[in-house]
């Protein structure tokens, strides 16, 4: 539940004699919608699970059976599977980059429609507000570079390419051994969940902020006119995220396929 | 107020049940499409790109097929060209070895028959120089004994007064010779 679905319940309104609901962080936690034991089943939980639903359903239905003259729905998928195959992995990684194509997609459509949930009506949540799911990603993306990095250049060279820059002066190399190390193996992960998790965050954030607002101060007076304005504003908001999310989900897949190929090449 | 009641609490902190969720959902996601569909979709996409490009690139093997083989055939035509100039070449050598062989055993067959039928011509010569030789002195001799009355019998003196004789007669005719 969302704080302007709370907002309701509580009804509350500038006439009610009621302050201002800012939304805030209370905006991401979810009452459980059921409870095993210590688990709480939350909204992100459900959201994530219906956005596998349907980017599984989706593909599933689009290239279960391909044909090799496409039907509509596989156009569509093939249109969805080339911008990743060709703009995102061979553009970064190059022919070795086909190999990690599925990794890619996958992570790009989960993120994008889990994203893409923030302005449907109903969901009106993006999962990747609660840190946990950007982190897993993360995560997945952050290990793959790893293991990618050693299988490739073994122990001395793998540890060579995340902290080593060639035709150094001497004075320079702790330094910059200590930064490529930050740079690399805290910094990456880190702003990589980071990242999505913020956009997602704000964006949901201000859209409830503009959606309250437009409700909380519609009433016959002047005020009337500010709700009219808070109302395009969480319109043009929304517009504006369907933007932001597909920009994120893209970002992320960019990197993670940067990473990828950095661990790929010999040196950097 | 909710949100107070719930209590701030910091954002970055992942909660572990909403990992786990979001980790195996991504798993069922990578999963079904990783092992199944995009494969799938790619061997669609390949077998497409081969229909299409496929077909223009068998044509275009053809036609290189076509030209290597007109290029062997080239080739060959050129070097059976060559074979029959260089067999006419060599018959041509060989019949004129053969004609200057055969110029050659006429030349010199025809140079034993001339020295054949010169031998034969010296020695009928001598011959008959020595036949005229032996009849004249004869006949010098019956005609000179005749005149003198004398026989001449001695065959010494027979034989040396000839030869003297004949030695006159020769000189003169190779004066005579000499001054024509």
């Amino acid at each position: 539940m969302s704080a302007h679905t709370l907002l309701a319940e509580s009804g509350c309104h500038i006439n009610h004699d009621c302050a201002f609901p800012a939304p805030g962080l209370n905006s991401f936690d979810f009452k459980p919608i059921f409870s095993i034991g210590s688990f709480d089943f939350t909204k992100p939980m459900l959201l994530a699970i219906i956005c596998v639903v349907l980017v599984v359903g989706f593909f599933w239905a689009a290239f279960n059976k391909p044909k090799l003259v496409p039907g509509k729905l596989q156009l569509v998928g093939e249109i969805g599977y080339n911008f990743v195959a060709r703009s995102i992995a061979r553009e970064v990684i190059g022919k070795k980059g086909d190999k990690y194509v599925p990794f890619l997609t996958s992570i790009f459509f989960f993120v994008w429609i889990m994203n893409v949930m923030s302005i449907i009506p109903f969901a009106q949540f993006p999962a990747n507000s609660k840190f946990a799911f950007p982190v897993a990603l993360a995560a997945l993306v952050f290990i793959t570079y790893m293991y990618l990095t050693f299988k490739t250049h073994g122990f001395r060279g793998g540890v060579k390419n995340l902290v080593w820059i060639e035709g150094l002066p001497k004075f320079l190399v702790p330094l910059i051994v200590l930064l490529e190390f930050i740079q690399n193996v805290i910094t990456r992960p880190f702003t990589l969940a980071v990242r999505l998790w913020a956009n997602m965050f704000a964006g949901h954030l201000l859209i409830v902020l503009f959606s309250v607002a437009s409700w909380y101060l519609l009433t016959p007076s002047f005020l009337s006119a500010v709700a009219g304005g808070s109302f395009v504003l969480a319109a043009g908001m929304t517009a504006f995220e369907l933007l932001i999310q597909f920009l994120q989900a893209y970002i992320f897949t960019l990197l993670a396929s940067i990473y990828i190929s950095g661990a790929l090449e010999e040196g950097h | 107020m909710l949100f107070l009641a719930e209590g701030a609490q910091n954002p970055l902190i992942p909660g572990g049940a909403e990992l786990v969720v979001g980790l195996l959902c991504f798993f069922i996601v990578f999963g079904l499409l990783g092992k199944k569909l995009l494969p799938n979709i790619q061997k669609t996409l390949e077998e497409r790109h081969d229909a299409i490009e496929g077909g223009l690139e068998r044509a275009a093997e053809a036609q290189a097929e076509a030209n290597r083989t007109l290029e062997q055939y080239k080739a060959q035509l050129a070097e059976a060209r060559h074979e029959a100039a260089r067999i006419t070449e060599q018959a041509r050598e060989q019949g004129a070895q053969i004609i200057a062989e055969m110029r050659e055993e006429g030349q010199r067959q025809r140079e034993a028959i001339i020295a054949a039928g010169h031998a034969q011509i010296e020695a009928d010569r001598r011959q008959v120089t020595a036949t005229l030789r032996q009849e004249v002195g004869r006949i010098a001799t019956d005609l000179a004994g005749k005149l003198v009355g004398e026989s001449l019998e001695d065959h010494a003196r027979q034989s040396r007064t000839i030869d003297r004789f004949l030695e006159g007669l020769e000189g003169s005719a190779a004066e005579t010779g000499a001054a024509r």
